[in-house]
């Protein structure tokens, strides 16, 4: 059964927004928009009155953000379409993954080369086994986790420190079905 | 509350498909075979996220917030915390601070959540059997207010049921002062009319009472449900519990007696009990206050024809005359006010008020005799004086007295109006039936059993256009405020004290709970004894009737709910009906068994007939059938319609009075019930374990010690290894009253759906925790058998049977010692359910959960999954609420502290008899529970090893009644 947008395949949107502008060109942090991302188990997608802050005075006549003003005016939210979809048996939790270093890019890639979003990667369950079962080896120190640029590879040393910071659950519960599933 | 906007869930399949028909049309006119092929091969459907225009100011999408307001049930108050997940309301948390909650709610509390939900409410403002609106009402008002302004309001009456909103109160002071030729009536098929004439007898003005169970040390309850009727009920259990456990070794701190008619929570958790028709309990405990010496009662009175009531009578007396201020008497439901005035007669002479009793004001804002009150209406009404008349959220045409002729009077009403949560049998004969917002969704305010107020705040904006009681009042008298909000904030801006109202108000919100709001004890003064009933009060009918509240719909207004429905009732374990009880004697005499169907008559009124078909209880009284009230509804919604009998029937005004003889007649037909447990005893096996107070002293160790009990020691399987959490939980027979919150909270936690009384007989209820009814005897003590209650839930055993026989892994002992069903897994072969010992799996045959009807989607828990058919499913000891603890501590970079987490079926617990927590945590509560010398595991000698242990019972019952 395939989702409705292979990974890699852009999905279209009511507007045509780009994360290659507002991160990679305006530098935008990604908790700007995604504000419970820290918070919550959902990352939070941006009300019209986030994307109005500057909206309100950049662009303002522009014909591709009517939809924008209109959700304003008539008091009617925005319905995007979900890019990363996971099963409803899953339970993923955005807040404890980057408190635990994992940066955004590793699920996400580096939305800051992507004009139109898309999925990267197939969120099929071996993939986060994938992860799950080296946790230790794929963390990175907090000031990093919101950054977009490739990074240099940890050494075993620095790893360790941060797995000592973090104090990763072991791999056991870390793959264990309930930690996903319930 | 501010207007919120959608609610943020969406789906794709909604979208309308092309040929003008809709998918989901579609997919049900075609063949299940092609549905599957058009629709298995797509994949899921595209998602959308729909954020807010303007988000709330510190929302956190994705956790939920907590409401403090309070369910208001027969007008009083508990306190709860409404949980909203993203704008919907999804579960009902008890509030901690508020006095008749302390965390923990009750059943109705708990399946509120889904009445709030429910499709069937109504939903639309009706002119007679015409849709209308609200404009259109508010036009006729606007000439009926005209006629009320010129004659005073002569021809207007309200109807109302118990009340205690000060805000309505008051709102209707005002109404009466404008309309003074008008009048308020009360009518509340429940409300405790003869405690408000025992009041005036003994006092000489309206009282309530208000006990204190954890200062009694000795507690005798005549005929009262103090764990299961009462709006105090979840506290008194509380109380009650917390002086069990502060002496008597822990186990029996206090002796509770009950002396009753047909089973009760309060007797079955009784240490000793008796089971006397009214009139003899009436004769019984006059003779009790005359050994005590209660002034004016003399001592001649005629006893008890019961065998063992002199017994009794000595043993009462006893008791109460070796605790003086420190017992407790009380009594209700169908005893006479004359003896419930000698009650208070004998709290006074035994120097109980004000230590184990406290005396109030009347809590409600009218006490007044509602029999009464619905008879002169009916009256009124059918002598055409009554022009105008207004129900709030009452439903007379079903439950007042059968005699009256309601519903007929009621056509001869020219203005009838109708504000109900549906359109039931009363709103289809009101001339306007206008529908009511539901108690999460306006803003009002109640008082709790103690007199404590509390505001209720909406938690969703009115889902179907509804208003509150408050906003049809203000509407009546053309007030000049007309929303809730403001009138409630009027109400309380001239009621509380202290010059910062803003700060006063935001502090009743956030708490729930308003300060210093609990009523003073009443100075009550000399005291009148009432004269003793005449031994022909109850004339020796050979079979008197009580009509006694549901423990699943109440008095009839929870008959929609299928969570209630389907709740397994304490005594019979039965679901989806209502039966009369009778006691095995009575039962012999007549011939009759479970399940027979009988014709009731009254006997002045040979033409009310009723078919019910009869229980059998050992533990009622002879002579006397107990008829539950709340069934054979008309106008309940398509989920209680035509479900049980209506024994409103039977109930006329005389019988409403507690004095109706009934001719029983065998019809010879049967009448198939839905129960879910099918016998009561233990075939010889150790499942609930109990000794008396004695027994205990002598040997601390009796649940354990016996050679069959022992807990093999070796095991073909290696032992498992916890680093961080070992997951344990503890369940105190001593505590459990059987009240079932648990199961309720469970399947409101666990998106457990409902499956028809049609599955019920098949065995195929989804129950994660049920609550087992054992009748027991004391070994080599006793003639009575008691019902002792166990709940089961998922025993989440070290060598759990059902991991080794799942195929496909689907269910497998997880690194924090969880048993854990993985739904995705699962194939359905069932190999788990057959393999369990405690029979706690349950198997979705058939696809239970609802999701075709938006509003039930909405009512689900977004932290569980929705299981589909064919999947196995059972407690997992509430792992989401693991989850979200374990992961706030890991944010902050510690461990879980003992507390931290609470399941749903302990968090609703009022006794706290379940207690979970890490095995590992060497201080942690359940490490100590399970500790006690009365610690067992259920089956242990099958060598399972559960993590789910129990306390086993110690009773304390009077030495004298042994």
């Amino acid at each position: 059964m395939a989702p409705a947008y292979a990974a890699q395949e852009p999905v279209s949107q009511p507007i045509r927004f780009s994360h290659k502008h507002h991160v990679g060109d305006d530098g935008l942090d990604c908790r700007y928009c995604h504000t419970s991302v820290e918070k919550s188990s959902f990352a939070g997608m941006p009300s019209t009155q986030i994307c109005l802050t500057c909206h309100s005075q950049l662009f303002r006549d522009s014909p591709e953000l009517a939809p924008l003003h209109a959700s304003m005016r008539t008091d009617t939210p925005i319905r995007w379409n979900r890019v990363y979809d996971l099963p409803d048996f899953v339970y993923f939790d955005h807040s404890i993954h980057v408190n635990k270093g994992v940066a955004c890019m590793e699920c996400h890639g580096r939305v800051d080369q992507m004009p139109l979003m898309l999925r990267k990667e197939a969120l099929d369950m071996q993939w986060c086994l994938g992860c799950h079962r080296i946790a230790p080896q794929h963390v990175r120190p907090l000031a990093q986790v919101f950054r977009m640029q490739d990074q240099r590879p940890l050494s075993d040393q620095e790893l360790g420190q941060l797995n000592r910071l973090y104090h990763l659950q072991d791999t056991r519960r870390l793959t264990d079905c309930s930690t996903c599933h319930r | 509350m501010k207007k919120q906007t959608v609610i943020p869930i969406a789906d794709a399949r909604d979208d309308t498909a092309e040929d003008g028909i809709d998918r989901r049309s579609f997919l049900k006119l075609m063949a299940a075979s092609a549905a599957l092929a058009s629709a298995g091969c797509k994949g899921p459907p595209q998602e959308q996220i729909v954020p807010y225009v303007r988000m709330p100011e510190m929302m956190v999408p994705g956790k939920p917030v907590y409401y403090a307001s309070a369910f208001v049930h027969r007008g009083f108050a508990q306190g709860v915390l409404i949980e909203s997940n993203t704008g919907r309301p999804t579960k009902i948390e008890g509030n901690p601070l508020h006095p008749a909650s302390l965390g923990a709610t009750d059943v109705f509390a708990q399946a509120s959540i889904l009445q709030l939900w429910d499709p069937d409410r109504s939903q639309a403002v009706y002119r007679g059997q015409a849709l209308s609106t609200w404009e259109t009402f508010e036009t006729a008002l606007q000439a009926q207010r005209e006629t009320w302004s010129k004659d005073g309001g002569a021809g207007l009456r309200i109807l109302t049921g118990t009340i205690t909103s000060p805000t309505l109160a008051d709102q209707l002071a005002a109404l009466l002062q404008r309309y003074p030729n008008a009048r308020w009536h009360c009518h509340d098929p429940l409300h405790d009319d003869a405690a408000i004439a025992a009041a005036h007898l003994a006092f000489g003005k309206p009282a309530e009472t208000v006990l204190h169970l954890d200062k009694a040390a000795v507690v005798i309850a005549i005929d009262a449900d103090l764990f299961g009727a009462l709006p105090g009920s979840v506290r008194y259990a509380h109380d009650f519990a917390q002086r069990r456990r502060s002496g008597g070794d822990g186990v029996a701190g206090n002796r509770l007696y009950a002396v009753e008619i047909r089973p009760t929570l309060c007797g079955a958790r009784a240490d000793s009990r008796l089971a006397l028709p009214p009139a003899e309990i009436e004769r019984l405990i006059w003779r009790v206050a005359a050994r005590i010496g209660t002034p004016g009662v003399p001592a001649s009175l005629t006893g008890a024809a019961h065998a063992d009531s002199s017994r009794w009578e000595a043993a009462l007396a006893r008791a109460l005359i070796a605790h003086r201020g420190e017992s407790l008497i009380v009594a209700g439901g169908s005893m006479s006010p004359a003896t419930r005035a000698l009650v208070h007669a004998m709290n006074a002479t035994l120097g109980n008020v004000g230590k184990t009793i406290t005396i109030i004001a009347p809590v409600e804002a009218t006490p007044i005799d509602h029999v009464e009150s619905i008879t002169n209406l009916a009256a009124e009404m059918a002598a055409g004086k009554v022009k105008s008349l207004v129900m709030l959220d009452v439903n007379p045409v079903y439950d007042a007295p059968a005699d009256l002729g309601f519903a007929k009077a009621l056509g001869g009403v020219p203005f009838s109006v109708h504000l109900g949560l549906y359109r039931d049998e009363t709103g289809r004969h009101a001339a306007w039936h206008l529908p009511l917002s539901h108690a999460y969704e306006h803003w009002s305010d109640a008082r709790a059993y103690d007199g404590t107020a509390s505001i209720v705040q909406p938690a969703i904006a009115p889902l179907y256009g509804g208003r509150s009681a408050h906003e049809l009042v203000a509407l009546l008298v053309n007030d000049d405020t007309r929303g809730g909000h403001a009138l409630v904030r009027r109400t309380w801006a001239r009621h509380a004290a202290g010059p910062d109202f803003e700060t006063f108000w935001t502090d009743a919100l956030r708490q729930g709970v308003i300060a210093d709001s609990v009523s003073a004890a009443l100075a009550i003064g000399s005291m009148h004894t009432p004269s003793p009933p005449s031994p022909t009060h109850v004339a020796a009918a050979p079979l008197a009737a009580v009509f006694v509240p549901d423990p699943a719909t109440g008095a009839g207004e929870f008959a929609n709910n299928a969570w209630l429905q389907e709740l397994p009732r304490p005594f019979t374990k039965l679901t989806w009906d209502n039966v009369a009880l009778i006691g095995a004697a009575t039962a012999r005499s007549r011939g009759l068994a479970t399940g027979d169907l009988v014709r009731l008559n009254l006997d002045a009124m040979s033409d009310h007939a009723l078919d019910i078909p009869v229980w059998v209880l050992p533990q009622h009284a002879e002579g006397v059938i107990s008829l539950p009230l709340g069934y054979g509804r008309t106008a309940a919604g398509r989920v209680g319609n035509g479900v049980g009998a209506d024994t409103y029937a039977l109930r006329t005004v005389a019988a409403a009075r507690g004095r109706a003889a009934l001719q029983l007649h065998k019809t010879g037909k049967q009448h198939v019930l839905a129960t879910t447990q099918q016998h009561t005893t233990m075939e010889g096996r150790d499942i609930v374990r109990l000794a008396t107070l004695a027994q205990y002293r002598e040997n601390p160790h009796f649940a354990t010690d016996a050679p069959k009990k022992r807990v093999p020691k070796d095991s073909l399987y290696p032992e498992w290894e916890y680093k961080d959490y070992k997951w344990g939980m503890a369940i105190d027979l001593n505590a459990c009253i059987g009240c079932n919150a648990c199961t309720i909270a469970c399947q409101a936690e666990n998106n457990i759906p409902t499956v028809g009384k049609e599955e019920v007989l098949r065995g195929r209820e989804m129950h994660w925790i049920r609550v087992d009814r054992y009748e027991v005897q004391h070994r080599g003590a006793g003639r009575a058998a008691r019902s002792v209650f166990q709940p089961v839930p998922c025993m989440h055993c070290e060598t759990a049977p059902c991991e080794e026989v799942c195929p496909v892994g689907a269910t497998v002992h997880d690194s924090e010692g969880l048993n854990v069903q993985v739904y995705n897994r699962c194939v359905g072969t069932r190999f788990c359910s057959n393999n369990c010992p405690y029979k706690v799996r349950r198997f979705n045959f058939l696809q239970y959960s609802n999701n075709e009807v938006e509003s039930f989607k909405a009512v689900q828990n977004p932290e569980v999954t929705v299981r589909r058919r064919g999947v196995m499913e059972k407690c997992t000891y509430c792992l989401q609420r693991i989850t979200r603890a374990r992961i706030e501590a890991e944010k902050l970079g510690r461990t879980l502290q003992d507390g931290e987490v609470v399941t749903a079926c302990q968090a609703v617990c009022s006794t706290e008899a379940i207690v979970f927590g890490d095995l590992n945590n060497p201080n942690s509560k359940v490490n100590r529970a399970k500790a006690s010398p009365l610690d067992y595991a259920l089956l242990a000698e099958l060598n399972t090893r559960p993590r789910t242990t129990y306390a086993a019972m110690v009773t304390n019952p009077d030495p004298a009644l042994e």
